[in-house]
């Protein structure tokens, strides 16, 4: 609990330092302040007069935060049309973040703009002595994230998917995992076995890297999105079922285990009046 | 000692409550929070149809309060007969089914629906502060207007318990509390948040809530929560259950409410800074208390104050 008492929960205004623009639809902005994330937090973004909306923590490094975007909606088509100098509030960090043992060898499942938290972890993990298999899938060659970044990190070992085959593998992120988690198994192969399996990205997708982690008995830990409003835990929005549980407290990093119990996991999220819609 | 009550002919395992608007909106909350040590829960406010609530930012906190202009959101009855149907199937703990309206007739029109669900009673949300642009001043501002809508949902409702959730933003709540109880309220959840009040970011220079206002709650609303309490309990002479709400975090500050008059004690906000888990520790706060001071019986502290007043007068 001593992580909450360093939560702001009243959103407070920076000004956007800078803008990246990483593809057509991606861009990162970068804030000057940091709130403390630790890699899979995510914050309540406000755009004055507009909306506010979960993000996910891009980058956190004491000093300076990034978010890194697509522009999908009313809120982040508008947050697109932002430049440097403009005001965005801030409130967070919110939720659970991924967690590891010094050592230990990850791979990184990044579908989309997920790409973007799982930098995050990599570049906080390897700090830890760990070593990092990162697969970034997207539709196609165009829409992939943060691949330099994560090739600039010293053990990080990237791996590359596209629907399209327009680059690297030629299918989903979660046949590579599938072939990484089973060549891991084998006892001559050359590196050490994988610890864990961390992955951000559409929740079918996680509903696969679920299934394959669980088939070669590797743990895993998923990061899940639901509708959010207050961001610590009291409005009942982002609720799950059977279990009541909050997304915004107890994730939205899950174990797979207990995303194994959550009955709605890859079958439906409500919305902002709590109805129900089928992924 | 045994803090179970028997309130309008429903038991309650112990006096707390999950406040409306708080963690309410599906069956697989309220049984978690009910796990986790409610007595009772209330439904997050159930329209006659689907309402849609106001954008975000919708809660806000700092340490001593929290607003909000959630702007009472709600799937319309499809989802509310699926919820309450697979809550009462189980029915851990009484479930106060929380309805809310524009207008008078659609008051009656949701409880209509809801009443075959077999909630245990209603609780009659006449004191929204933060949908005023969309509905005007609520209901619970004019004693006349609140005794209408209390009029049109006895009508409805049969025997089923009824509590008129009340508004502190008023002169004199204990005459609308007269008025609701003449025209068939059992009991009175006192009070709804206050305010409303506003918040404004010095950079942007904008309010910070997109509905610009929103109800205040939290630690610094519980002086006027135990002022509206106390008006109420007088003004209908003890005769109503009352479900004190309104900055309660510990056992202390729900035996303050009590000795004020409430039976019942509704915990909202709190849940942000402790968790359900809080139901449990106030619960606990309050057993602590009662066997310090050699209280054997919970009942006992009912509107404590009054009595002792009226002690020294004589």
């Amino acid at each position: 609990m001593s992580s909450i008492s360093l939560q702001s929960r009243l959103p407070k205004t920076y000004r956007i330092k800078a803008i990246t623009q990483e593809t057509e639809m991606v861009r990162t902005y970068t804030f000057d302040g940091s709130l403390g994330a630790k890699p899979g937090q995510f914050l309540m973004l406000w755009l004055p007069g507009v909306d506010e909306k979960p993000f996910s923590v891009a980058f956190d490094d004491g000093s300076e935060t990034k978010i890194t975007f697509f522009a999908v909606g009313p809120m982040s088509e508008a947050l697109a049309q932002s430049r440097v100098g403009d005001l965005v509030g801030l409130r967070g960090p919110f939720g659970t973040s991924y967690e590891w043992e010094a050592g230990d060898h990850i791979v990184l499942v990044a579908g989309g703009y997920g790409a973007a938290p799982m930098y995050f972890v990599a570049s906080e993990a390897v700090k830890h002595g760990c070593t990092l298999e990162a697969i970034v899938g997207a539709r196609g060659k165009e829409h992939l994230l943060y691949l330099k970044e994560l090739e600039s990190l010293k053990h990080v070992s990237l791996h590359v998917s596209t629907d399209d085959g327009s680059v690297g593998h030629k299918g989903y992120n979660t046949e590579v995992l599938d072939q990484l988690l089973e060549a891991s198994a084998d006892p001559d192969a050359a590196d050490p076995p994988i610890d864990k399996v961390f992955a951000c990205g559409p929740e079918m997708m996680l509903k696969s890297v679920l299934t394959v982690s669980e088939k070669h008995s590797v743990p895993c830990q998923l990061s899940l999105e639901r509708y959010m409003k207050c961001g610590f835990g009291i409005c009942g929005n982002c609720v799950m079922d059977p279990t009541g549980q909050r997304l915004c407290i107890d994730g939205p990093v899950v174990p797979g285990h207990i995303c194994k119990k959550i009955t709605e996991f890859g079958k439906y999220h409500r919305d902002d009046i709590g109805k129900k819609h089928e992924f | 000692m045994n803090l179970s009550q028997t309130v309008l002919g429903i038991t309650f395992d112990n006096p707390t409550v999950l406040v409306s608007g708080i963690l309410g909106i599906t069956s697989s909350t309220w049984k978690d929070v009910a796990k986790k040590g409610a007595g009772g829960i209330t439904t997050k406010s159930l329209w006659a149809k689907e309402h849609r609530g106001h954008p975000n930012p919708t809660i806000i906190e700092t340490e001593y309060w929290m607003l909000n202009a959630v702007g009472l959101p709600d799937a319309g009855p499809e989802k509310a007969k699926e919820e309450i149907g697979d809550f009462m199937k189980d029915h851990p703990v009484p479930l106060i089914a929380n309805i809310v309206a524009g207008q008078i007739e659609e008051f009656a029109e949701a409880a209509k629906y809801i009443a075959p669900l077999g909630p245990d009673a209603f609780e009659v949300n006449i004191s929204c502060p933060n949908v005023e642009d969309e509905f005007g001043k609520p209901f619970a501002c004019s004693a006349p207007d609140a005794a209408k809508v209390t009029a049109a949902v006895r009508k409805v409702i049969g025997d089923t318990p009824m509590f008129v959730k009340l508004s502190p933003n008023v002169d004199n709540i204990g005459e609308i509390a007269k008025a609701c109880q003449a025209e068939g309220a059992d009991g009175f959840t006192v009070i709804n948040t206050v305010g409303p009040g506003m918040a404004i970011d010095l950079r942007s220079r904008m309010p910070i809530l997109a509905n610009k206002v929103g109800g205040l709650s939290g630690r610094a609303i519980k002086p006027i929560a135990v002022k509206c309490i106390a008006d109420v309990y007088a003004a209908t002479d003890g005769k109503c259950p009352i479900i004190g709400t309104g900055g309660v975090y510990t056992g202390e500050d729900a035996i303050e409410m009590m000795l004020a008059g409430a039976t019942l004690i509704g915990i909202g906000s709190a849940i942000s800074r402790h968790g359900a888990e809080v139901f449990a520790q106030v619960c606990e706060g309050m057993q602590y208390w009662c066997t310090n001071e050699g209280i054997d019986t919970i009942a006992d502290l009912i509107g404590g104050m009054h009595k002792e007043l009226a002690t020294r007068k004589s």
